[in-house]
């Protein structure tokens, strides 16, 4: 019994319990299934949130676990949302043409519909021709594969071409930075076949599922997006448990031993890099049905530098770590520029957060990576005294995203 | 009666020797005084014609005040003067001949001859040949560009006349290329143009191709059977080709009124919906009318009982269009003008290709010194010291504001870029030494958390930027000896501001070069590099050192930022426009090594310009194809085009 995989990370039951419990009480408190206490758009924004630490995990497995620091995951996350937003946006055109053709006295013929379709979809960028990519829009089960395909395809090809040529580092940073900026440039033509800087919009509401209104929609996309946490989150504490989790915190702090010792290092990070596109992928998925809306703005590479700032801010290397940041940085994020924060006056200059709220996350920022590279995992070890190891001042490897001594657990 | 009178006093007046007021204008007048008087466009040339061929000296201000309605005619002895208001209703008259007043009469007494747009444009065009040797300069070269602006076929008469006698050398050329090009636009004469087309072959003007393509338009014509031999025929066509699709062919003979329209799906369905009856149209069920094969069907009936227009098989229209043939047939009658223009514009087809592709290459080395420009800064901070400054953009935006804050104090522009440049550098060295000295230093060999931290610090500084100088951009004027281009033909053109930002590229490379090769904090900042401990105990002061170094390249991107926010718009996004190029450019170069920089700002500027030229409407898939090339690019040599090699390389 002492060996199983939840006895030796208890870590998954805690956080389970406290996802289950939270649920339960956004459910109790929500509009549609209980006392009305939480408004639909605070659910809305919550099932967000809950997403948001989804891709946190991704992108702790990849950097944290597996010290590559990629800068390209909100790449991943937007193409889940656009694989989705294509069905969303097809299937509810379809019902808006097909409701409107009806009117009309002889039935219309396939090719109508769907040509009645395009005009809807493409008119903005001043076509109506269905382009290549949406030849599977309208099946549901097909754009769900691709939900997981698409990135993962992507993060396979890209990941293969960088890990065998031995990019590393603040090298395969900035390539992968460089791979979210020509995705989103490319998205940004009209000629892209994705309606270019208009992006796919609507995508609030469900085909065929007209009369339900938006606050039980609501909290449906919230139980899915907390499963699908609970799931990514258990998945991601089984793959860095065990031997393979060894190896790649071996490759995290020192890549080259970990290859003498006999490991293939590339097949290594190219699992891990697909496997968290993949969950980005997903994560994207269901993000973006509860933002209504996806344009190519969503992933400049801004968006990926945040996500390592959630991870550093939760503290890296520890799952839970990543959950508390990208949680934590997204709702005060939301609550300062959301207007709610009160001004502060000085007599000389009064301070509005939406102005200043940056200023405060990035020096905020600085101020963690010098001062407390655990995070705000850091308590945790706090809390159970938990020491870092006495290694003076070295890192746990050579490697550059190796543990800091100050990171490490004894 | 009226006319009775005038006509008598006109006999009257040709009888009579003139009187004082009478002159050698005055008589052109009276003898065409009927058609002056009648003012028809129409009847007014040969008034017009005598005047202006008068050679008499006073025929060009005459013209002008009859153009401007100046012109007055007196009732009592139908005499013309120019009549200038004296107020009270009283008008001065002048007399054409002379200049002379000869005394002022009521309004009631003159009429007022007032020649319509039709009659001014006619004595605009005689007035041309006055002001084509205008003795003043000025209004010639107007002149000339006037008719340039709109030639017409009378303008080449007194074009003609007026080149040789052209004391100006500069105006006479313009004058006599004016010529040739009106030559073979308008002269009658067939060889005269051809001489003139063949004159143009090595030309590379605007204004040559503005001439001869008119010459070979084209009208796409229907004939029915073989084509008109007579026609100077471009082009036969045959429908189905590429330049023909059968679809446009047949459209072309519907609507020359040759083949019966085909009906569309729409139609159909239109059709359809008008002809429904009892639930069904044509025996065909509504229900069952979903399907493209079920309306055909039903649209058949109908056009069998006669309710609709029968559609066209398609064996219809190979038919129609087997028995007709297209062809492109040029407006230019003469086989053998389209044929010396098309043979000149081949000519000059290649002339212009090659200068454009001399012009894309200065293009290129322009862009390529903005990105050198902007990586400069980064390849002594990121390429030297290996630290990864992502608020390197954001020096960049530091150095164009402060240019723009420099600009508000010092009005006179270049004065202001002249003090601009070293508080520039001043501004963003202190800030560089700063963010060195209080977050980078801790963080020496951690790249990817000084990466991220230095992102925080750029995201603040953005957002302070914001907050101090607002959202919108703010303008850094270049002074005007910078404005304007350096044209070498019509094709090939740089502006002067591109030049200079070469030219400080250039000066920036020597300035790195002396620093890292020849001075005493280049020799430390290369021996900290490359062993820190080493130097340290060679007595070097490390810490020093890297807050000069980072200062240094700190300083650097706040100049560049002063030249980039003189043709970019300043905004607080200034810095991060540029800052994954200049990663790139410094990456795809080599890192740690000034001259892999140079060469990879010069690959990815002429590659983006190469991208952008086989592609030109879209500069945004001309990013995006660019950088999928680095990144394969980086598969090759994941060190750089030029990357170090041994000790110096650091592993």
């Amino acid at each position: 019994m002492k060996n199983t995989f939840l006895m030796r990370n208890p870590s998954v039951l805690i956080f389970l319990g406290v996802l289950a419990l939270f649920t339960l009480s956004v459910t109790l408190l929500s509009e549609a299934t209980g006392a009305a206490l939480i408004s639909t758009s605070f659910v809305k924004t919550l099932g967000k949130t809950l997403c948001l630490c989804l891709i946190a995990i991704a992108m702790d497995l990849v950097w944290g676990y597996c010290g590559i620091l990629s800068l390209g995951h909100f790449a991943f996350f937007g193409l889940g949302g656009y694989m989705v937003g294509m069905w969303l946006m097809y299937e509810r055109t379809r019902g808006i043409v097909e409701t409107s053709l009806a009117q009309a006295q002889i039935p219309p013929t396939p090719q109508e519909v769907v040509d009645a379709i395009g005009t809807q979809i493409f008119g903005v960028v001043g076509s109506s021709d269905f382009p290549l990519v949406w030849a599977f829009a309208d099946s549901l089960p097909i754009q769900l594969a691709l939900v997981v395909l698409v990135p993962g395809l992507l993060a396979l090809v890209f990941g293969w071409l960088a890990f065998r040529s031995r990019v590393t580092g603040v090298y395969l940073s900035i390539l992968t930075q460089a791979m979210t900026l020509a995705l989103s440039l490319y998205l940004f033509q009209n000629d892209s076949g994705l309606r270019g800087n208009n992006g796919l919009s609507g995508l609030q509401n469900l085909p065929g599922l007209d009369e339900v209104p938006q606050s039980v929609v609501s909290i449906w996309f919230f139980w899915v997006s907390a499963l699908a946490l609970g799931l990514g989150y258990v998945l991601a504490a089984w793959v860095v448990s065990g031997k393979f989790g060894s190896v790649i915190r071996g490759i995290r702090d020192d890549e080259q031993r970990v290859r003498f010792l006999g490991y293939s290092v590339e097949g290594y990070k190219l699992f891990i890099f697909v496997l968290t596109a993949m969950i980005a992928g997903v994560a994207g998925a269901l993000y973006y049905p509860q933002a209504g809306i996806i344009n190519p703005a969503e992933i400049a590479p801004i968006a990926s530098i945040y996500l390592a700032v959630w991870v550093a801010i939760g503290g890296r290397g520890r799952l839970y770590g990543a959950v508390i940041g990208a949680a934590l940085v997204s709702l005060v994020s939301t609550w300062f520029t959301g207007g709610q924060a009160p001004d502060v006056p000085l007599g000389f200059y009064t301070i509005k957060w939406v102005d200043w709220w940056q200023v405060l996350l990035g020096g905020s920022f600085v101020l963690v990576t010098l001062f407390a590279p655990k995070g705000i995992g850091g308590l945790f070890d706090l809390a159970q005294g938990i020491v870092a190891p006495r290694r003076h001042g070295q890192a746990l490897g050579p490697g550059q995203g190796a543990l800091q001594e100050k990171e490490a657990q004894e | 009666m009226r006319h009775f009178l005038s006509f008598l006093l006109a006999l009257a007046l040709l009888a009579l020797p003139m009187g004082a007021a009478a002159g050698p204008v005055q008589d052109i007048l009276q003898s065409h005084r009927a058609l002056i008087e009648k003012s028809s466009r129409k009847t007014i040339q040969p008034a017009i014609d005598a005047l202006a061929n008068s050679g008499l000296p006073q025929a060009q201000t005459l013209l002008e005040t009859w153009q401007a309605k100046d012109m007055w005619q007196r009732k009592s002895d139908g005499l013309f003067f120019l009549g200038r208001s004296a107020g009270n209703g009283a008008y001065d008259l002048i007399d054409f001949d002379t200049g002379d007043s000869v005394g002022q009469a009521d309004k009631g007494d003159l009429d007022q001859l007032k020649p319509n747009s039709g009659i001014r444009a006619l004595i605009g065009t005689a007035l041309v040949q006055f002001q084509l040797s205008d003795p003043d300069p000025a209004r010639r070269w107007d002149a000339v560009v006037a008719i340039e602006r709109a030639p017409a076929a009378d303008h080449l008469a007194p074009l003609r006349k007026a080149v040789t006698n052209e004391p100006d050398a500069a105006l006479q050329a313009k004058k006599r290329r004016l010529e040739r090009l009106l030559t073979i636009a308008f002269d009658p004469e067939l060889s005269s143009r051809i001489v003139a087309i063949n004159g143009f072959r090595t030309d590379l003007g605007v204004d040559v191709r503005a001439t001869l393509n008119p010459l070979l338009s084209t009208q796409r014509r229907v004939f029915a059977g073989e084509p008109d031999k007579a026609l100077n025929i471009a082009a036969v066509l045959k429908p189905g080709s590429e330049a023909l699709s059968r679809d446009a062919a047949y459209d072309m003979l519907v609507s020359a009124g040759l083949a019966m329209p085909r009906v569309s799906p729409a139609e159909i369905r239109n059709t359809l919906a008008a002809h429904v009856a009892d639930g069904a149209v044509g025996g065909v069920p509504l229900a069952q009318l979903n399907t493209d094969a079920a309306r055909t069907r039903a649209y058949a009936a109908l056009a069998d009982a006669g309710k609709a227009p029968p559609s066209v098989t398609d064996a219809d229209v190979d038919a129609a269009l087997a028995s007709h043939s297209f062809a492109d047939v040029y407006d230019e009658p003469a086989k053998a003008v389209t044929d010396a223009a098309q043979e000149a514009l081949r000519a000059i087809q290649l002339r212009v290709g090659l200068n454009q592709a001399l012009d894309l290459g200065l293009d290129a080395l322009s862009l390529a010194s903005i990105y050198f420009l902007a990586a400069i800064g980064l390849a002594i901070t990121f390429g030297v010291m290996g630290v990864i400054n992502m608020a390197h953009g954001e020096f960049i935006m530091m150095g164009a504001y402060t240019g723009y804050v420099v600009q508000q104090i010092i009005p006179d522009y270049t004065l202001s870029i002249i003090v601009a440049i070293p508080m520039a550098f001043a501004v963003t060295f202190v800030a560089g030494v700063a963010m060195e000295r209080l977050v980078i230093r801790w963080l020496y060999n951690r790249p990817l958390e000084t990466l991220l931290a230095t992102f925080g610090i750029s995201i603040a500084l953005q957002q302070i930027a914001k907050n101090i100088f607002g959202t919108q951009a703010r303008p850094l004027t270049s002074p005007a000896w910078l404005d304007g281009a350096w044209v070498l033909n019509d094709v090939v053109g740089i502006s002067y501001i591109r030049i200079a930002i070469f030219v400080l590229a250039l000066i920036f490379l020597g300035v790195f070069l002396f620093i890292m090769k020849r001075t005493r904090l280049g020799l430390e900042t290369r021996a900290v590099t490359q062993n820190p401990r080493m130097a340290s105990s060679m007595g070097i002061n490390k810490d020093r050192v890297n807050m000069l170094t980072f200062g240094l390249g700190s300083g650097i991107a706040g100049i560049a930022g002063v030249a980039i926010g003189l043709f970019a718009k300043v905004t607080s996004e200034l810095g991060s426009d540029y800052i994954v190029q200049s990663f790139m450019t410094v990456v795809v170069g080599g890192v740690g090594n000034i001259w892999g920089t140079l060469a990879g700002a010069a690959m990815i500027g002429f590659l983006q310009k190469g991208i952008e030229w086989l592609n030109p409407s879209n500069t945004l898939a001309a990013q995006t194809y660019m950088i999928i090339f680095i990144i394969i690019f980086i598969q090759f040599r994941p060190r750089g085009i030029i990357a170090l090699k041994g000790r110096a390389a650091g592993d």
